[in-house]
């Protein structure tokens, strides 16, 4: 036991006495989170539009004015033909268009059956264009909507218009649909999990590579001294990671913790004693620091993808689904968003728990096992 | 297992896939004695001490350590050794007193003691007034001074020092082994390993190693001794052609250069004469020639030689 003490003791030597290391170890997670954050977490908005309006009425104008009002495009090119809205496309210089043809206000103002107005939208990103398309037709739903109440309360019939059916949506949770609070919580475990691989996967292959292991494998220390002591300096990095990734996001994004905070600690502390452990059993595992790097990078790419943090789980196809249960993260993620958005506790996040801290004892385990005080 | 045998080597064997690094070697090292195991680079010394330490599993043949075998119980013998290994494996982020403190915690040095221990040690080492100071600092010297404190700072019964001295001054390699030597006085038997043939004349007992076999197992002045034949400086003019001429001689079993001195093996009976007048007959003067006491180096020189003819004539054949 007071050999775990030794080694710890050992390595906490060597974080402080390389200030730089432990400055980038300390700012690079905040970082990355400032930087994805803004990147992943943004709702699609001001989608740029060229507009054709034919028809230049006040009903174009009109209807124009309700697309931008909408937030989601912005008209940043008037042009006046088609095939200039379509070369605009090819450059990329808007993603959608709209073509309001000369017949549009005349039609609507003279009370005749219906007109039509062409939108086009860049197809090559399916968030953007998904978005377009909702946001083209629900604005123009209502536009026609209005359109046809006024043309009702004009006619001599008189008769109210009210849809049979209304549908009423009540979001729980994040109820004004923030992406924001939905992907910061996600984006802070998935920093974390590539954060804990990054600060052990070299602690044994470097002693290796460095001749020290040879020195070290000759003296009494037993396999699970050395790893524990290798693994809990790390803990309070770690830990001090989770603390400031957790303040930016709530004072820079705004992110709240709904749940409890204590509960969120533990739980954290839980996923870094896995995490760190699946480090170290790379580490062991590795001969050279550049396997270790390679295996490392093995497991945080997936962790971007599998775990659930851009795309849902459940659409996954079965391969990949159970793949993601293989990551500690996927668990931390349900854990995060949970306590982050939901405000839910123990009795609901149990399932995720015990995977998790099953992973981590395994993990554990298993490096003290593989590793060999021999060459 | 006799008591008074700190280590005990019987047919010892390691293969690296088809490759045989350590093939069949057997010795024994009393209590108290220095062995030394000379050989040049890659004749199995290093995997040799390594198996002794258990950090390396034999392929075949065992070894004791201490009374316990090395295969099976290689936890009891490391608590008990001190090993020093090639590099001078230190933390080089920590000072001098940190890597001290850092073994001497893994070793589990009484409390009691650790004090006066690690004072001791300090003091041996020649690292007083340096002890904050961190190791990458430190010129070779006294790296290797403070690498042989880690080593025994459990006061080991045993100690195995892989190239103890590589890269070193050689005033310092001396004051090395003075420490060594009053180390082998408080009963401490030691294995160490070298490349350096004058170094080897500070251990009780050699093992010659080449090509991964033990080819010679004695006393240095047995080693000498049981030379064959007798050894004779020669100082001549162009030494190269006379090396040349002088291998092929009826008597001659052996013939190497030594800087601008040729050193000729010849049997006990033939006449020095015939070789002085065969030089002198290919236009070669001798200005000198008498014989000299063998060095362990002609020793070993002639030993590899009656080592690697009959083999590379094998291979030939």
């Amino acid at each position: 036991m007071s050999r775990m003490w030794t080694v710890m003791r050992k390595e906490l030597i060597h974080i402080i006495r390389d200030p730089r290391t432990l400055g980038l170890v300390i700012v690079l997670p905040v970082m990355m989170l400032l930087l994805l954050g803004y990147a992943v977490a943004n709702d699609v908005e001001d989608i740029p539009m060229a507009l054709v309006d034919q028809s230049k009425t006040d009903e174009s104008r009109r209807f124009v004015e309700r697309l931008s009002v909408s937030g989601f495009f912005k008209v940043t090119y008037v042009v006046q033909s088609e095939r200039e809205v379509l070369q605009l496309l090819d450059e990329g210089r808007v993603k959608s268009g709209l073509l309001i043809p000369e017949e549009f206000g005349r039609n609507l103002s003279t009370d005749e059956s219906g007109t039509t107005v062409q939108f086009f939208i860049d197809g090559s990103n399916p968030t953007v264009a998904q978005t377009a398309q909702l946001a083209a037709e629900t604005v123009s739903q209502a536009a026609a909507q209005e359109i046809l109440v006024q043309r009702l309360s004009r006619s001599p019939l008189r008769m109210e218009l009210r849809p049979p059916v209304d549908a009423r949506l009540r979001f729980l949770y994040n109820p004004d649909m923030r992406r924001m609070d939905f992907m910061i919580p996600g984006l802070i475990a998935v920093i974390l999990q590539v954060q804990t691989l990054l600060l052990t996967a070299f602690a044994i292959v470097r002693e290796r590579e460095q001749g020290t292991l040879e020195q070290l494998i000759v003296t009494p220390v037993k396999s699970w001294e050395l790893m524990l002591g290798k693994i809990l300096p790390f803990i309070l990095v770690a830990l001090l990671n989770v603390a400031m990734t957790v303040a930016v996001g709530y004072f820079w994004f705004d992110v709240k913790v709904t749940g409890s905070i204590t509960l969120l600690l533990i739980l954290s502390l839980l996923f870094l004693l896995g995490s760190l452990g699946l480090g170290v059993l790379i580490s062991t595992i590795s001969r050279t620091q550049m396997q270790a790097m390679y295996m490392a990078s093995f497991i945080m790419m997936p962790s971007f993808i599998l775990a659930g943090l851009l795309f849902p789980r459940d659409n996954m196809p079965w391969p990949a689904f159970m793949a993601g249960y293989l990551l500690p993260v996927t668990y931390f993620l349900e854990i995060v968003r949970g306590i982050m958005l939901k405000g839910i506790g123990v009795n609901y996040l149990w399932s995720s728990i015990w995977p998790m801290a099953t992973f981590g004892i395994v993990v554990f385990f298993a490096s003290v096992f593989l590793f060999h005080k021999r060459l | 297992m006799s008591r008074e045998n700190a280590v005990e080597v019987h047919q010892l064997t390691k293969k690296f896939g088809s490759f045989t690094a350590v093939d069949q070697v057997s010795f024994i090292i009393p209590k108290g004695e220095i062995f030394g195991l000379l050989g040049p680079n890659g004749a199995g010394k290093t995997t040799t001490i390594r198996m002794l330490c258990g950090i390396l599993l034999p392929t075949a043949g065992e070894a004791r350590v201490l009374g316990f075998d090395v295969a099976r119980q290689a936890e009891e013998v490391k608590k008990r050794i001190g090993y020093m290994s090639q590099k001078f494996a230190l933390y080089s982020d920590l000072t001098v007193f940190e890597n001290l403190d850092f073994y001497a915690h893994l070793y589990g040095v009484p409390r009691e003691k650790y004090k006066a221990r690690l004072e001791s040690l300090i003091e041996m080492a020649g690292l007083r007034g340096h002890e904050k100071e961190r190791t990458t600092n430190l010129s070779g010297a006294w790296r290797q001074r403070l690498a042989l404190a880690c080593a025994i700072v459990h006061e080991p019964p045993m100690l195995f020092l892989d190239e103890p001295t590589a890269g070193v001054d050689p005033v310092s390699r001396r004051e090395f082994w003075e420490m060594i030597y009053s180390l082998a006085g408080q009963d401490v038997s030691v294995l160490a390993t070298t490349h350096y043939m004058d170094e080897a004349e500070f251990c009780n007992v050699i093992g010659m190693m080449y090509d991964a076999r033990l080819i010679a197992l004695n006393d240095p002045d047995s080693l000498k001794s049981d030379l064959r034949g007798v050894l004779l400086e020669v100082d001549c003019e162009s030494p190269g052609q006379a090396e040349k001429i002088a291998t092929g001689l009826p008597g001659v079993i052996e013939v190497a250069l030594h800087g601008v001195l040729l050193h000729v093996t010849v049997e006990k009976e033939t006449p020095q004469q015939t070789l002085k007048d065969t030089l002198a007959s290919a236009g070669i003067t001798v200005r000198r020639m008498e014989p000299v006491p063998p060095s362990l180096e002609d020793v070993f020189i002639s030993l590899v030689e009656a080592e690697s003819r009959p083999r590379l004539r094998e291979e030939i054949e």
